[in-house]
């Protein structure tokens, strides 16, 4: 089961997280990053969240999913009119964020769990159009929903604002407009938390019982359907999961900005996502995080090229794609795999352990 | 052990991109590639002057913006490279993002070049205030734009000219707000980008602004009674105009029979629109938004045979020289923009003789914002005695004061002055399209 190398690589991923949080926060506090970095930095984390969670849908689970943007869009959107309505009640910016994020992971999963329901029966090309439809449909209906809060309740109405919010209170999401008036409560340290909290997340679904499930069906649904996997449920598991962990990356993007509008979730955005996966390795979360973080600095690197910036971003990307798939460098990794996992297995059995 | 190796040298590969981004300020403050050249891939084509030849006898008398600066800089060859390529020595660091490359490349890419000329202009005529500008592409994406934004703050702006389009403008003037950088935006037009920011100032109309100024242009005039209007539904711009037309409207008497939308997926074919307001009998035809759409609406109509006024806002500006497009099918078009660049007064005729020259093609609206902002900012720094070697929070107070007590002319308005909200005053100016050419109505 262990064919794609998780393993030999899981702690060596936190490793990375967090060697990376602590070198950027030391950069940070000697003021040695630019204001481009400083920028970027929750951008990065929100990227790599929503990478590793889509890894779990393509990788792991083996379905192409083209609508990844639109959870990022439902938890972007809910998550932040949460944090919106809040603002009196809850007036820590900190457990403001927390709330608005697991908020946004509620609905991401619920919405996940409804599209779930027709798209898992599919399978292959089928499910990926239909997932590439569901992100269009998430992107028209925010971009006509209107929702206002105010001393009575919630308001919503889509179309024309027939919110009739009292004057007192918020008209939090304005159709084409998105939502305006963002306060900036994203943190690069919550930033952090969460893509430690989706790496748990995943590697102990991953190498649990319910992994191996999921494993199972990817590598041959029939046979692992004649052995008794209920294929529906455990596709269903790891596609909400993933939905859960985008959401909360969209409200942790979006609270970033100022401002968001639901054009932003569009399916460049699900394509540039899957990209970071492909790139990142199929099932290879510390590939995913790597891939994020280059390909979401890359074009900012190549800034002081202008024009040509985005000519020459396409083609590293050819290039980087190329190379990792040459055969050469897929062995040379295939060794590093391979000797690496006979090394973790002899010295790292008790933490290697099931967690069945 | 391998495995080790592998990934400390991918872990070494991250920081030395990382590293490459935060150095890249650092060692080009003198690479003016970023704003040269944009020439070569300004989209839109204005490559046919024909129409736009007919001196337009317009109502109205626009003045010269300052100083004239002497016409010319030496050795200026209209393809690239204008400015200096060292750093214009003792200059205000000026800087401003907008969409240089993507579907809004042509605003971006018109205000850029609006203000290089202003700049240009300024600085040969060696004023005591000079500017260093820099624009960088933010693709209409608010979250590019704040990028942008901070790779112009890590090359030491010192002012700033915001963003050109609405939604990146939103998101770039908190962050100006929030670091104390004076920011004047040519062309942003959502009341968001000003709302709540003290030093945050527009040098276009707002757009509802527009919508209640079009309403009422239409109901004072007796122009209809019976109004249909298309708009863009995912666009904040056509929908801001909108809604405050139709508010207006009602106060003006107006009757809406037909108030139909596209949006970006579905803008080529509109005969449902068209047949919509057909059926219930418009006279007029209000279309917010930019040209694109407006032209194939204007087309369609004149193929099912219908021929109701049209009325446009400044975003129609740019239909006229617009590639492809029969300019006859805009003939009896109003619209309300505040710059034209037919116009006969020497400012403007300077000007858009300038931009053909270096740019190839007739300037817009955005181009005459862009221009205008660097005059505008000359104008409040040399009031205000400021020198370059002030930091961006001393400017930032001292433009805040100019700005709401100054009267400013350009080329998109005579007396403008601002309020401290940060919203222009100044009026529009209704055209007609008539022989292919703008007319001043009154």
């Amino acid at each position: 089961m262990k064919n794609r190398g998780f393993s030999p690589f899981r702690f060596l991923t936190y490793l990375l997280v967090i060697g990376a949080y602590a070198a950027l926060q030391v950069l940070q506090a000697r003021s040695e990053l630019s204001a481009t970095m400083r920028g970027m930095l929750v951008p990065i984390c929100a990227y790599v969240v929503m990478a590793v969670s889509l890894n779990l849908t393509v990788g792991v689970l083996g379905e192409l999913s083209l609508g990844h943007a639109g959870f990022m869009s439902v938890g972007a959107f809910l998550g932040t009119s949460t944090a919106i309505a809040l603002q009196d009640r809850i007036p820590v910016a900190g457990v403001r964020l927390a709330v608005a994020l697991v908020v946004a992971a509620i609905f991401a999963a619920v919405a996940g769990f409804l599209i779930g329901i027709p798209v898992l029966r599919l399978n292959g090309d089928y499910l990926a159009i239909v997932t590439l439809a569901f992100g269009e449909i998430i992107k028209a209906i925010f971009n006509n929903l209107y929702l206002g809060v105010d001393a009575k309740g919630v308001h919503v109405s889509l179309l024309e604002d027939a919110t009739n919010t009292a004057e007192t209170g918020r008209l939090i999401i304005q159709g084409p407009m998105g939502i305006g008036g963002i306060q900036k409560i994203s943190t690069f340290t919550a930033g952090f938390v969460l893509i430690m909290i989706s790496l748990i997340v995943i590697f102990n679904l991953v190498n649990s019982r319910a992994g191996r499930a999921i494993m199972a069906i990817r590598d041959n649904p029939i046979a692992a359907q004649s052995v008794g996997v209920n294929v529906v449920k455990y596709k269903m598991m790891a596609f909400v999961v993933s939905a859960a962990l985008a959401g909360s990356a969209g409200a942790l993007f979006a609270m970033n900005y100022s401002t968001v509008v639901a054009n932003k979730f569009d399916f460049n955005t699900s394509i540039l996502i899957l990209v970071f996966v492909v790139l990142g390795g199929l099932g290879n979360m510390f590939g995913s995080i790597v891939a994020a973080a280059v390909l979401t600095i890359l074009p900012e690197a190549l800034r002081p090229i202008a024009e040509y910036r985005m000519l020459l971003y396409a083609v590293l990307l050819i290039l980087m794609m190329l190379i990792a798939n040459h055969p050469f460098v897929r062995g040379l990794f295939n060794r590093f795999k391979r000797t690496g996992q006979i090394q973790l297995e002899a010295g790292a059995d008790e933490t290697e352990g099931e967690v069945a | 052990m391998k495995k080790k190796l592998l990934c400390a040298l991918l872990a070494l590969s991250m920081l030395f991109v990382l590293a490459a981004c935060n150095g890249a300020p650092a060692e080009n403050p003198g690479n003016n590639d970023a704003q040269t050249s944009g020439d070569t891939n300004t989209p839109g084509g204005a490559q046919t002057p024909d129409d736009t030849q007919a001196p337009a006898d317009n109502g109205e008398s626009q003045s010269e913006p300052e100083p004239a600066a002497p016409d010319d800089q030496a050795g200026l060859s209209g393809e690239t490279e204008p400015e200096p390529a060292a750093p214009v020595e003792g200059a205000f660091k000026l800087g401003g993002t907008g969409p240089l490359t993507g579907g809004a490349a042509i605003y971006g890419n018109a205000a850029k070049n609006g203000a290089q000329i202003a700049a240009d202009e300024i600085n040969a005529a060696g004023g005591a205030v000079k500017f260093e500008l820099r624009y960088e592409d933010d693709a209409h994406d608010a979250e590019k734009a704040v990028n942008a934004y901070n790779a112009l703050k890590d090359w030491g702006m010192q002012i700033s000219l915001g963003s050109v389009t609405s939604k990146p403008a939103e998101a770039t003037s908190a962050e100006s707000f929030a670091d104390g950088i004076f920011s004047l935006t040519p062309s942003a037009s959502s009341p968001a980008t000003i709302a709540g920011k003290d030093n945050v100032f527009q040098m276009c109309f707002s757009d509802p602004n527009q919508g209640t100024a079009s309403a009422q242009y239409i109901g004072m005039q007796n122009l209809a009674k019976s109004v249909a209007v298309i708009w863009k539904s995912d666009d904040v711009y056509s929908k801001g105009i909108r809604d405050t037309f139709l508010e207006e409207a009602d106060a003006q008497g107006l009757d809406i029979v037909s108030d139909t939308t596209f949006s970006d997926g579905n803008a080529t074919d509109f005969s449902v629109q068209l047949n919509d307001a057909k059926n219930n009998g418009a006279e007029l035809v209000f279309l917010p938004m930019y040209y694109e759409p407006a032209s194939l609406i204007l087309a369609q109509a004149s193929a099912m045979g219908y021929a109701p006024k049209w009325f446009g806002v400044d975003g129609m500006d740019g239909i006229l020289t617009m590639q492809g497009f029969d300019a006859s099918l805009a003939e009896g078009v109003m619209l309300l923009t505040p710059f034209n660049a037919d116009a006969t007064d020497d400012a403007t005729a300077k000007f858009v003789a300038e931009y053909q020259r270096r740019f190839g093609e007739t300037p817009n609206q955005f181009a005459a914002d862009g221009y205008d902002c660097v005059y505008a900012y000359k104008q409040a720094l040399e009031a205000a005695n400021a020198t370059p070697d002030m930091g961006a929070a001393a400017l930032n107070d001292l433009m805040k004061a100019q700005f709401t007590s100054m009267t400013f002319r350009g080329l998109t308005g005579d007396e403008m002055t601002w309020d401290a909200s940060g919203a222009v005053s100044k009026l529009p100016k209704g055209m007609v399209i008539q022989n292919g050419a703008y007319v001043g109505m009154d």
